[in-house]
């Protein structure tokens, strides 16, 4: 399952919950970010996630996808021989070649995706997982970064590169087991974003959309004639009552433009839509997670 | 803690480029639209570009589609929002690809060299698709534009920040990525060149093409090949770049929201700019809930007041409820943006708050505009009127 959506949207904390609801079905399960964002570090405060399988709870593991460790990997499960990978990553030809291509970070990230996906690990101390979760990169080079593998199939014709590169655009195109969630906010522009980034990904990548979720959505607290008297009240009032008036006023406005966006994201995306309450806390840790794992179906 | 407040106008005085660099989803592109258009107010003749794919900067400015030309924004759409244009809006969306052919036709010596680029499959496939030759190009546009130095302002628009410090390696990475010097000289592995390179490099070369194959490698080759004789032109110009975003005429500011995560990215990008030594101008934090501090000590009785006014006990407690969530989000906000004013030593941090309404048209950005360009106290006033 791979997450995406622009940036801000909350795609850690909805992958963090995503994997928890999976562990709490039985399915051991993988929360992979990549770009070394560390973010599920912060939600997990005594943990470090790094480029390793970290266990958070019970069936819940975290690696954060670091290229160069990747990279290291990789070569070192083609070349076989721990010497012959230490000089070629001493050899100036190939740091220039592994810095200068563009997209190679993006593609040996994908490698290590599938390769945490496949039930023969080929890392052989790695666990197997029933469901790998991917906190992906935000919308525009989400797209790009899903792209890659092609990419790349397309500039090695033929080689092992080629090969390996059309078997992870096939691992990502797969529909019967790769699908892709898109996390949106009930925001005019964030809904468009969505509506567009969903469209690219099944067009242009090929890629099946399995879930948007909104995001954030406010609760409705306070009815339309209630919000009327508390207009009453926020003019006539001052102190404590005038601003807590403002702030349920406020409250009422966002929770009523919100429920416009959510009709409008309902009306232009193709999958459905479910809905991700707007959490009043100040920082969101595993709790929160937690909780909205709850409100995952 | 007392936060100074630059006026924006006052930072931006004698500049004549503006980066807009942070974290996703931080209303940079609002930021980025509200800053020209307010400097456009003011008389100058400006530039908004953006290099992200999205078409978030057209949306905001109420423009069907924005080129790889700049386009200008018909002042009557201002007008309406009560900002009178005494100067001129530009606005222009990035076309990655595009620019990137424009550079290597600027480039080449003659058209030969030029079709041999153009028409290579690696190329074709790097400029447009791959992740990553956006900043290259982002900065070869600005650089561009201000060397033909029609605007007197260019405001640009960058994508999130683990990229926005891609961004800033951009021309020492287009540059080193072009020359391809290492592998030219290993793909000809006889001559003066293999005595420099050694023995160890063909060893390192033979075990490359082991794992990518012999083809990519000649592939490559030919694609390095085929940029020769433009290097020189490249290299010169990557400098020039370099040197107008390290100009004191040129100003980076940093866009952040007020929560934990993007108040950190936009203390790690600070920190990245000063090491650069880049031209830092301040932050621009977003969607701020203030709080409504004074009144803090008399909330303990808020439900039984408000309960009285309204004769309504049920609504007074979901309003003194939703009362107090409000306000642990103030009290979040105001201690992340004290800890970045504090990493920054204080310096320019002007915060937004966050508006009742959406911000994705042109009355939000007038709104913005209005905090963003207005005096401390006259923030501070436009602040108390709210919430």
């Amino acid at each position: 399952m791979i997450v995406t959506g622009k940036g801000g949207v909350g795609k850690t904390t909805v992958s963090v919950a995503l994997g928890m609801r999976a562990a709490a079905e039985g399915r051991r399960t993988i929360v992979c970010e990549v770009a070394a964002q560390e973010n599920a570090s912060r939600m997990f405060e005594h943990t470090t996630v790094g480029f390793h399988e970290v266990e958070l709870e019970e069936n819940l593991w975290a690696i954060s996808i670091d290229p160069d460790e990747s990279m290291r990997e990789y070569v070192l499960l083609q070349l076989k021989v721990r010497a012959m990978r230490d000089m070629l990553f001493r050899s100036r030809i190939f740091n220039y070649l592994a810095a200068a291509t563009p997209g190679l970070k993006e593609l040996v990230t994908i490698g290590k995706i599938w390769e945490l996906a496949q039930l023969d690990r080929k890392v052989k101390t790695g666990c197997k997982y029933d469901t790998v979760i991917v906190d992906a990169p935000a919308t525009g080079h989400g797209v790009g970064f899903l792209q890659t593998p092609r990419t790349f199939a397309n500039i090695a014709r033929v080689g092992p590169i080629h090969s390996q590169a059309k078997t992870l655009d096939s691992f990502i195109t797969d529909h019967e087991n790769t699908g892709v969630a898109i996390v949106a906010l009930p925001e005019e522009m964030p809904v468009n974003e969505s509506a567009a980034l969903e469209h690219d990904l099944v067009s242009e990548v090929g890629v099946a959309v399995d879930r948007v979720y909104l995001n954030g959505l406010y609760p409705e607290r306070f009815s339309k004639e209630e919000a009327e008297r508390l207009g009453e009240l926020a003019a006539t009032e001052d102190g404590a009552a005038k601003a807590a008036a403002r702030a349920a006023l406020s409250e009422w406005g966002r929770a009523r433009s919100q429920r416009a966006q959510l009709a409008r994201l309902r009306r232009r995306a193709q999958a459905p839509v479910k809905t991700l309450p707007f959490l009043f806390e100040p920082d969101l840790g595993p709790e929160a997670a937690r909780r909205l794992s709850r409100r995952l179906t | 803690m007392k936060l100074s407040h630059p006026p924006l106008g006052e930072l931006l005085e004698g500049k004549e480029v503006v980066i807009c660099a942070g974290s996703g989803g931080v209303g940079k592109t609002t930021t980025s639209a509200a800053i020209a258009a307010g400097l456009a107010a003011r008389g100058l003749k400006v530039c908004v570009l953006t290099i992200d794919p999205a078409k978030r900067l057209a949306d905001s400015l109420g423009l069907e589609e924005l080129g790889n030309d700049a386009r200008r924004v018909d002042p009557a759409l201002f007008k309406a929002q009560g900002i009178e244009m005494e100067g001129e809006l530009w606005a222009m969306m990035l076309d990655p690809k595009a620019t990137f052919d424009e550079l290597i036709a600027r480039q080449a010596p003659d058209e030969e060299s030029r079709d041999r680029v153009l028409e290579n499959p690696i190329y074709q496939q790097i400029s447009g698709a791959l992740a990553g030759s956006q900043e290259y190009m982002a900065m070869e546009k600005l650089f561009e534009l201000h060397t033909e130095g029609d605007f007197d302002m260019l405001v640009l628009d960058t994508p999130p920040s683990r990229n926005a410090l891609d961004f800033l390696e951009a021309p020492r990475r287009l540059t080193q990525f072009i020359e391809g010097k290492s592998l030219k000289v290993f793909m000809k592995p006889t001559g003066f060149a293999a005595k420099v390179a050694g023995r160890g490099a063909t060893v390192a070369l033979s075990v490359m093409k082991r794992i990518v194959g012999f083809d990519l490698i000649a592939d490559l080759a030919e694609f390095f090949n085929a940029f020769s004789g433009m290097v020189d032109g490249f290299q010169a110009r990557a400098k020039r770049v370099n040197k107008l975003l390290a100009a004191p005429s040129t100003c980076f500011l940093v866009v952040c929201g007020p929560q934990g995560e993007p108040i950190d990215e936009a203390v790690y990008f600070h920190r990245k700019l000063v090491e650069a030594k880049l031209p830092f101008g301040g932050v621009i934090v977003n969607k701020v809930h203030y709080p409504a501090e004074k009144l803090r000590g008399e909330a303990g009785d808020l439900p039984a007041t408000l309960a009285e006014k309204l004769g309504d006990e049920d609504l007074a407690q979901r309003v003194a409820a939703n009362f107090s969530d409000y306000q642990a989000l103030a009290e979040r906000d105001a201690r992340n943006i004290e800890h970045l004013a504090r990493e920054m030593r204080a310096t320019g941090v002007i915060r937004v708050p966050y508006l009742d309404e959406d911000v994705h048209d042109l009355a939000g950005l007038a709104q913005i505009n209005r905090y963003l360009f207005a005096t401390g106290e006259e923030r501070v006033a436009m602040a108390a009127g709210r919430a």
